[in-house]
């Protein structure tokens, strides 16, 4: 029987109630403002996720490692500081999203509860003890998701990439489940604190039956991060969405495939680590290459953006293939770093449309100096960052990656890694010469919204300000991780 | 001995109505098929004493959800034989696909360096225990929080699915609960006069509206 939980020893899973309660908040607010929701419910979520930021910091911080709800949720530094993260890249995607979904009708209160959900799921699966909360955040983010790609209803596009984006995502959620069902059959517990325990020293040659639970367990990670082979659902689903919801998709959640990778692997799974090791370095490898390589055949720069995503999951992933602490804390580096240079590059596509027109494709970009120059301005810097070019803050997450995997021994994947960013530079600049060596062709001028503009400003300056100064999110790293 | 004999019987009833359920040219057969390999299944989950999940299972799969499910199969008119042309047409790579998935489980259960017996049933449990009350004593303890998580899961289908399907739209007839209570009997039921109350017979009442009794 375990002890009744006082109020107070639930405070480190504060936000996950707050979130539940705020989504509640947003959904009868939103139902019963009438027309005045349209103005009341985007400020009222920023507003309750920036109380929910506060609280968290003020009182649901802890310095070590707490075990709740009998060990199914787990709250350490590094779950505090993924779920901050995550609100805040969460409220910048809102912030961004706003006036596209307004010009578009397509401002209703569900796409704030939903993303709100989404973001439930994430710091479940952050702060996940065991695989059942862990699989139950999977899914609570999946679901929301899938209604959010399919949010615009009269777009065919959109209701295709969803649908797939469905499919391929139920049967993903098959293979996770099945193979957690086979670790859970040969560890005996479903709390990855003591499945670790049981794993330990099986080393390189595991049992047959958790060989192939861990098998279905990566399939579902690399899944869930869209990793080559299991990358198609990206691009569709990238290309498909409404602008808004890829912004959204690239941002938060690549947060919560870090976390599921880290908890299931790194740590429930960490006894096995040559075991799955092996099978992410094909992943990675393959990820970094087919990714890079077929971006630059794009023409819609939010499908070259989703090979680029693959591409960069690539370079998480082989963050983990180092296998040491090291390169776990250049893994989170290079997840952050990438999330910030996501969220400037999709918010640019967002605020360069306007009504009837998506800034989507490629040609769109021609010119785009002569007709909104600060918009160019802020796009040449994600790209430049993302290609990994120095002094962004996208050269140290490619350098942090490469230095762990060289301490660790993998010398060839480190040249690997440096030949396939050499590729991705080509279409990265790309970008930005037609942005400015283009003949601006007649294209629509964008609108300015001063605000909005001043947050993405902020965002291109962040990106410089950890290129210049990396050192603060390095330590940050460091620290939360163990 | 006779709990093995029920075990085979109701396994090769279970697996007949599950090729039923695939076999069958009429949905509806394929319904009613799906609802006898619920009941078997609960069966045999009574057979290693879990009767909670047992009842369950009938009770929401087969009182909720394929009742849902016969209606929608009813009132929809699916055009089974394209889809069974598809059905012949992917025999081949679905029987790959079967025989690996076969073939994977099979290996599960006869592996030797598992660890485990995969073919030694569970003990028998002791005579006062029960299922229901070892069910509800964790629910709301051990596994709370997945329990909360598993019903905004819920409360995030039900937004989504309204979401995407509720439309404003000219000519729809939605239910409107006040007008329905509010309503008199003047509204709906129309008394006729003429018929001849004593009932005598079917030529009594030929002279009257035939039709009449009805009331509209």
């Amino acid at each position: 029987m375990t002890p009744t939980p006082t109020l107070a020893s639930l405070a480190p899973a504060l936000p996950e109630i707050w979130l539940t309660v705020a989504a509640c908040i947003v959904l009868l607010t939103d139902a019963f403002a009438g027309r005045s929701a349209r103005r009341i419910t985007p400020t009222l979520t920023l507003l309750l996720l920036a109380l929910g930021a506060a609280a968290i910091l003020v009182w649901g911080q802890v310095d070590q490692r707490v075990d709740l709800f009998s060990g199914m949720y787990t709250a350490d530094p590094l779950a505090t500081v993924l779920k901050l993260l995550s609100f805040l890249f969460t409220a910048v995607a809102l912030l961004y999203s706003r006036h596209w979904l307004e010009a578009r009708g397509l401002l209703k209160g569900e796409y704030y509860v939903l993303v709100l959900t989404a973001l439930l799921g994430i710091c479940v699966m952050v702060s996940a003890g065991s695989l059942l909360t862990l699989y139950i955040g999977v899914e609570l983010l999946a679901l929301s998701l899938y209604a959010l790609v399919a949010f615009d209803r009269d777009s065919g596009i959109a209701a295709e990439s969803a649908m797939k984006y469905f499919v391929l995502g139920a049967i993903a959620s098959g293979c996770l489940l099945y193979g957690m069902s086979l670790v859970y059959g040969m560890t005996g517990s479903l709390l990855l604190g003591e499945i670790a325990v049981a794993v330990q020293g099986q080393g390189v040659a595991p049992s047959l039956g958790l060989m192939m639970g861990l098998v279905f367990v990566v399939v579902g990670v690399a899944f869930k991060f869209g990793a080559v082979p299991f990358h198609m659902w990206v691009p569709d689903v990238y290309h498909g969405a409404p602008s808004p919801t890829t912004l959204f998709i690239a941002s938060a959640p690549k947060i919560a495939s870090f976390a599921l990778a880290y908890r299931l692997l790194a740590e429930g799974l960490a006894g096995v680590e040559p075991a799955w090791g092996q099978m992410i370095t094909i992943v990675a490898v393959l990820s970094a290459l087919i990714g890079n390589l077929i971006a630059i055949a794009q023409t819609n720069l939010k499908r070259m953006l989703a090979y680029s995503a693959i591409g960069n999951v690539g370079f998480i992933l082989l963050g983990f293939v180092a296998g040491t602490e090291r390169g776990y804390e250049a893994a989170l580096f290079y997840t952050i770093a990438y999330v910030i240079m996501a969220l400037g590059s999709f918010g640019v596509i967002v605020l360069a449309g306007r009504r009837g027109f998506e800034a989507d494709e490629l040609d769109h970009y021609k010119g785009l100096h002569s007709r909104d120059p600060l918009l160019a301005v802020l796009m040449m810097v994600m790209m430049f960052s993302t290609a990994g070019i120095p002094p962004f803050v996208g050269f140290w997450a490619k350098l942090q990656i490469f230095e762990a995997l060289w301490a660790s021994g993998h010398a060839p994947l480190v040249v690997f890694g440096a030949a396939v960013s050499v590729i991705g530079v080509f279409y990265y600049l790309r970008v930005v010469k037609l942005m400015y060596f283009d003949a601006p062709g007649d294209l629509p001028v964008p609108e300015r919204h001063t605000g909005v503009r001043f947050t993405l400003a902020i965002n291109a300056a962040a990106v410089v300000a950890l290129g210049l100064f990396p050192q603060a999110l390095l330590e940050l790293c460091q620290r939360v991780l163990p | 001995m006779f709990v093995q004999i029920l075990f085979y019987a109701f396994s090769a009833i279970l697996l007949a109505a599950a090729l039923g359920v695939i076999a069958s040219r009429n949905p509806v057969h394929s319904a009613l098929s799906l609802v006898l390999a619920f009941f078997t299944s609960a069966a045999l989950w009574l057979l290693i004493e879990v009767e909670f999940l047992a009842i369950v299972l009938v009770l929401v799969y087969v009182g909720a959800v394929m009742v849902l499910f016969l209606f929608v199969v009813m009132m929809l008119d699916v055009n089974i034989e394209r889809v069974r042309g598809g059905f012949i047409r992917h025999a081949g790579l679905g029987l790959v696909v079967a025989s690996l998935v076969a073939a994977q489980m099979i290996g599960v259960f006869w592996a030797r360096n598992l660890g485990v017996d995969a073919t030694l049933g569970a003990p028998p449990l002791p005579d006062d225990y029960s299922n229901t009350r070892a069910l509800g004593e964790v629910l709301y303890t051990q596994y709370v929080y997945p329990f909360e998580l598993a019903a905004v899961l819920l409360l995030v289908a039900i937004v989504a699915a309204i979401t995407l399907t509720l439309r404003q739209r000219p000519g729809l007839k939605p239910q409107d609960v006040a007008k329905q209570v509010a309503v008199r009997r003047e509204d709906r039921v129309r008394l006729v006069t003429g018929v001849d109350a004593a009932g005598t017979g079917p030529g009594a009442d030929r002279d009257a509206s035939p039709r009449g009794g009805e009331g509209a």
